[in-house]
C-alpha cells in the first residue's frame, strides 16, 4: 500500500507534468531540428511561429465559442486547429518568399541566415501582440480533468491523490499521432524522401533532379503546422501569453540540440530529458521516500537535489555537457 | 546630455521652489504606480484613491492660496527598476512638489534611492511593504501608509494558529517584497510554534509551475502560503496546486487579494483566507462611499491608503505654509498623528481651514493612519476569506 501511494505521488508530481511538458518541448524542438536538417539555420523565430499559430487558433476558439459550436468534453481550440494551422502556414510561406528566399538564392552562409531569422522573430513578436496583445488569454473549455485527485483517492482508498488533466491527455496523444505522421511521410512518402534526400546532400539531391523550392515549401508547411499543434498544445494546458512562447525557444533549442540538431528522433529524446530533468532534480523526494522506505530510513529533510530556483539551469548543465562530450547530440544530428 | 538633463532638472526644481515661495497657484503631485507589469490591476484604483484627495482639496480652494492640485500620473511597472527611476526623474524634472509612490518595494527601493534622496523629495508610498524598507537610510524623505510586512507575518501567523494550522508549506515571488514577506511569515509561523516544511521562490511570468508545486507538495503541510501576485506566478502556483490536487487551501497575503483571483481560479479556492492592510475605522466606510460616486472600487487593496498618501502631502503643505519637500517634511508625522482634531475622509476641507489657523489636527483618513517609527504605518489588517466567488471581509485585527 505504502509503495502504490509512493508511485502515485510521483506520478502526479512527476511522471505526467514531465510527459505533458516534454511532449510539448517535443512537437517544438521537431520544428526547429527540421528547418535545421533541410534548410541548415537555427530559426529562432519558431517559439514566435507557435505564439502566431496560437493566436490563430484563439481567434477562431472564440470565433466557434460565439457561434454556439462546442466540441463537448474536448475544448473547442482543436476543432479550430486545422484553420490555426492554415493561418500559420501561409505566414510561414509568405516570410520564406519574402525574406528567406532572398538570401538562399544569394547562398547567405548559416549564420546570416541565423540573423535574419532574428529579424523575423521580433516582427512576428510584434504581430502577435499587436492583434492579440500582450495579456493572458484564456481559451480552454470542456471537461477540465479526465480524472481529478480526489475523485482517485475516493475510488482507490489512497492517502495519494492523481490528477490527470484532459489537456494533458491531449497532448500525449495528439503528440505520438503527429510524431508517428511525420515519420511515415519522411519515410514513405516520395515527398518526405525528397526532403530528407535534399538534408543529407543538396548537390546530388539537385543532380537527381528534386526541386529544391518544392522541397522547401513543403518543410515551412511542415514546421507550420508542427509549431501550430506545439504552440495550441501548450496554450490549452498552461495559459496563452506571448511573452512565455518567448521564453519557451531556450528549452525548446535545448533539446534539439541535446539529442541531435538535425535528427527528428534525436529532437523527441531531447524533449523529454530536458522536461524531466527540470522536474526530478528539483523534486523534492521527502514524500515519495517516507512511503517506500521503512520508518526507520524515513529521511527528515526535504531530499531535494537543488532548489527549484534553479531549474532552468538544470537544463543548459545538460546542454553543456552533452556539447562537450558529443557535440553532434546524443542521437547523431549535425554538428552546431 | 547627462549634464543638460541635470541641470534641466534642477532648473525646473528650482523654478518650482520658487513658485512655493510665491505661494503657488498650483501644486503638482507625482503619482508614481505600476500601471504596468504584476500588480496592474490594483494600480487604476489606487491612482484614482490619490487623484480623489487631490480633487476634494482642489475643490476647497483652501490650500494655501486656493491653490489647484493637479496629480501627475507615472509608471513603474512594479518591478522595472530602470523604468521607475526614469519615470520618477521625469516627475522632478517636470516639477512635482511630492512623489506618492512607488508601490512594489523593490522599485520604491531603487526610487528613494536614485530620485529621492539627491533630489531631496519627499515620498509617500501607499503599498511598499517590505520590511527592508524600515531600516533603509532615507534622510527622513520616506514615509508609508501601509504597515511593513513584518507586522504581516505576525498577523498571518496568529491567524493561521486561530484557525488549528500547525504546518505550512511556503513559496515567494522572487523579489525585495516576496523574500521580506516570506521570512516574516516564517520567523512569526515559527515563533508560535508552527512548522514551515518548504520556502521556495517562483519566478513571475513562467508558463510552466509542476516542479514548484511537486516540490510543494513533496513537504506537505496543512495548507500553501503564497507570498506572491495575484496577477503572476502566484495564480500560476495556485491553479498547479489544485489541478494536481497537492493544496486544498490557501493562505494569502496582501498581494494576492484583489477580485481578478477567485475569478480566474473558481470555486476552487472557497475556504481560502488571508489578510490585507486595511482598518474597520469609520472612515474606510466613508471612503468605499466616496469613491463609488466618483466610480471606482474604493475597497480595492491600496486604495484608501493612496488617498491618506495624497492627503497627507497635502495638509503637510499647508501645515507649513509651503510646497517646499524640505520645509513640509517635518510637518507629515505632526498633521498624521494625535494630538488634534480627528480627520476623516471628505474632511479635508475643514482640515485645512483648522491647520490655516494655527490649529493642530490628528488626520485618521480612510485607514486609521498612525505613523510610527520611521514614518510608517502602525498597520491594522483586514481578515479575509474567499467565500462563493468572493474576498469577504471576517474582521479587522
Amino acid at each position: 500500500m505504502d509503495l502504490l501511494n509512493a508511485l502515485v505521488a510521483l506520478t502526479n508530481f512527476v511522471v505526467i507534468p514531465g510527459l505533458a511538458y516534454g511532449s510539448q518541448l517535443a512537437l517544438g524542438a521537431l520544428g526547429v531540428t527540421l528547418i535545421y536538417g533541410i534548410l541548415r539555420f537555427s530559426n529562432f523565430a519558431h517559439g514566435d511561429t507557435m505564439a502566431f499559430g496560437a493566436m490563430v487558433t484563439i481567434l477562431f476558439t472564440w470565433a466557434f465559442q460565439s457561434m454556439g459550436i462546442s466540441f463537448g468534453v474536448l475544448p473547442t481550440a482543436l476543432l479550430a486547429l486545422p484553420f490555426g494551422i492554415a493561418g500559420t502556414i501561409l505566414l510561414a510561406l509568405l516570410t520564406d518568399r519574402t525574406v528567406y528566399r532572398f538570401y538562399r538564392e544569394q547562398k547567405a552562409k548559416p549564420v546570416i541566415f541565423v540573423m535574419v531569422s532574428l529579424g523575423v522573430m521580433f516582427m512576428m513578436n510584434g504581430l502577435v501582440r499587436f492583434i492579440i496583445g500582450p495579456g493572458d488569454q484564456r481559451f480552454a473549455d470542456g471537461e477540465r480533468f479526465i480524472i481529478k485527485a480526489r475523485t482517485f483517492k475516493q475510488m482507490t482508498g489512497l492517502n495519494e491523490g492523481l490528477a490527470i488533466k484532459t489537456t494533458q491527455g491531449i497532448t500525449v496523444i495528439t503528440a505520438i499521432i503527429v510524431v508517428a505522421v511525420l515519420f511515415w511521410f519522411l519515410n514513405k512518402t516520395r515527398t518526405g524522401k525528397s526532403m530528407r534526400a535534399y538534408s543529407d546532400n543538396e548537390d546530388l539531391a539537385l543532380l537527381s533532379g528534386i526541386n529544391p523550392e518544392r522541397v522547401v515549401m513543403y518543410t515551412w508547411m511542415i514546421v507550420a503546422a508542427l509549431a501550430t499543434i506545439a504552440g495550441v498544445l501548450y496554450g490549452l494546458d498552461k495559459s496563452f501569453k506571448p511573452f512565455t512562447y518567448f521564453q519557451l525557444l531556450l528549452p525548446i533549442f535545448a533539446s534539439a540540440i541535446v539529442g541531435g540538431l538535425g535528427n527528428p528522433l534525436g529532437a523527441i529524446a531531447g524533449g523529454f530529458i530536458i522536461a524531466f530533468s527540470e522536474v526530478t532534480i528539483t523534486y523534492a523526494w521527502k514524500k515519495v521516500l517516507n512511503y517506500s522506505l521503512p520508518d526507520s530510513l524515513a529521511p527528515d529533510g526535504l531530499v531535494q537535489l537543488l532548489s527549484t530556483d534553479y531549474k532552468f539551469a538544470v537544463s543548459f548543465a545538460i546542454l553543456i555537457v552533452v556539447l562537450l562530450f558529443k557535440p553532434t547530440g546524443l542521437f547523431k544530428g549535425k554538428a552546431v | 546630455m547627462k549634464k543638460l538633463l541635470m541641470a534641466t532638472a534642477a532648473a525646473a526644481l528650482t523654478a518650482g521652489t520658487a513658485f512655493a515661495g510665491g505661494h503657488a497657484k498650483e501644486v503638482k503631485l507625482g503619482v508614481l504606480f505600476g500601471f504596468t507589469g504584476p500588480i496592474e490591476s490594483l494600480a487604476p484604483a489606487m491612482g484614482d484613491g490619490a487623484e480623489l484627495a487631490m480633487a476634494e482639496v482642489t475643490k476647497s480652494g483652501k490650500l494655501l492660496d486656493s491653490a489647484t492640485v493637479t496629480p501627475v500620473r507615472a509608471d513603474t511597472g512594479c518591478i522595472d527598476n530602470g523604468l521607475a527611476v526614469a519615470n520618477g526623474e521625469k516627475l522632478i524634472a517636470e516639477g512635482a512638489n511630492g512623489i506618492i509612490g512607488g508601490d512594489c518595494s523593490g522599485v520604491t527601493g531603487a526610487i528613494l534611492q536614485n530620485v529621492a534622496i539627491p533630489n531631496g523629495m519627499v515620498m509617500i508610498s501607499p503599498s511598499a511593504t517590505s520590511p527592508g524598507l524600515s531600516t533603509m537610510e532615507d534622510n527622513g524623505l520616506f514615509f508609508r501608509t501601509s504597515p511593513s510586512d513584518a507586522r504581516e507575518g505576525q498577523v498571518m501567523a496568529e491567524i493561521l494558529k486561530e484557525r488549528g494550522i500547525n504546518s505550512i508549506a511556503l513559496t515567494y515571488t522572487n523579489n525585495d517584497y516576496g523574500k521580506g514577506l516570506a521570512d516574516a511569515i516564517k520567523t512569526s509561523f515559527e515563533g508560535v510554534g508552527g512548522e514551515v516544511t518548504i520556502v521556495t521562490a517562483h519566478e513571475d511570468g513562467k508558463g510552466d509551475y509542476s516542479a514548484e508545486v511537486g516540490a510543494l507538495a513533496s513537504a506537505g503541510g496543512d495548507i500553501l502560503v503564497v507570498a506572491g501576485y495575484l496577477d503572476q506566478g502566484g495564480l500560476g502556483i495556485i491553479q498547479g496546486a489544485l489541478d494536481s490536487g497537492a493544496f486544498d487551501t490557501f493562505g494569502l497575503p496582501g498581494g494576492m487579494i484583489g477580485d481578478t483571483l477567485p475569478a480566474n481560479v473558481g470555486p476552487d479556492l472557497d475556504g481560502s483566507f488571508g489578510q490585507i492592510a486595511g482598518s474597520d475605522s469609520k472612515g474606510a466606510e466613508i471612503f468605499a462611499e466616496m469613491a463609488k460616486e466618483a466610480g471606482f472600487d474604493g475597497t480595492s487593496a491600496y486604495a484608501p491608503e493612496s488617498y491618506d498618501a495624497a492627503a497627507l502631502f497635502m495638509l503637510a503643505m499647508q501645515a507649513s505654509n509651503s510646497t517646499n519637500p524640505a520645509d513640509y517634511v517635518s510637518k507629515i508625522l505632526d498633521v498624521a498623528n494625535a494630538p488634534g482634531e480627528p480627520i476623516n475622509p471628505g474632511e479635508l476641507g475643514k482640515a485645512l481651514e483648522i491647520l490655516a489657523a494655527g490649529g493642530e489636527i490628528d488626520y485618521q483618513g480612510a485607514t486609521g493612519v498612525e505613523l510610527i517609527g520611521p514614518g510608517e504605518s502602525a498597520g491594522s489588517y483586514r481578515e479575509i476569506e474567499v467565500k462563493g466567488g468572493k474576498n469577504e471581509t471576517l474582521r479587522f485585527r
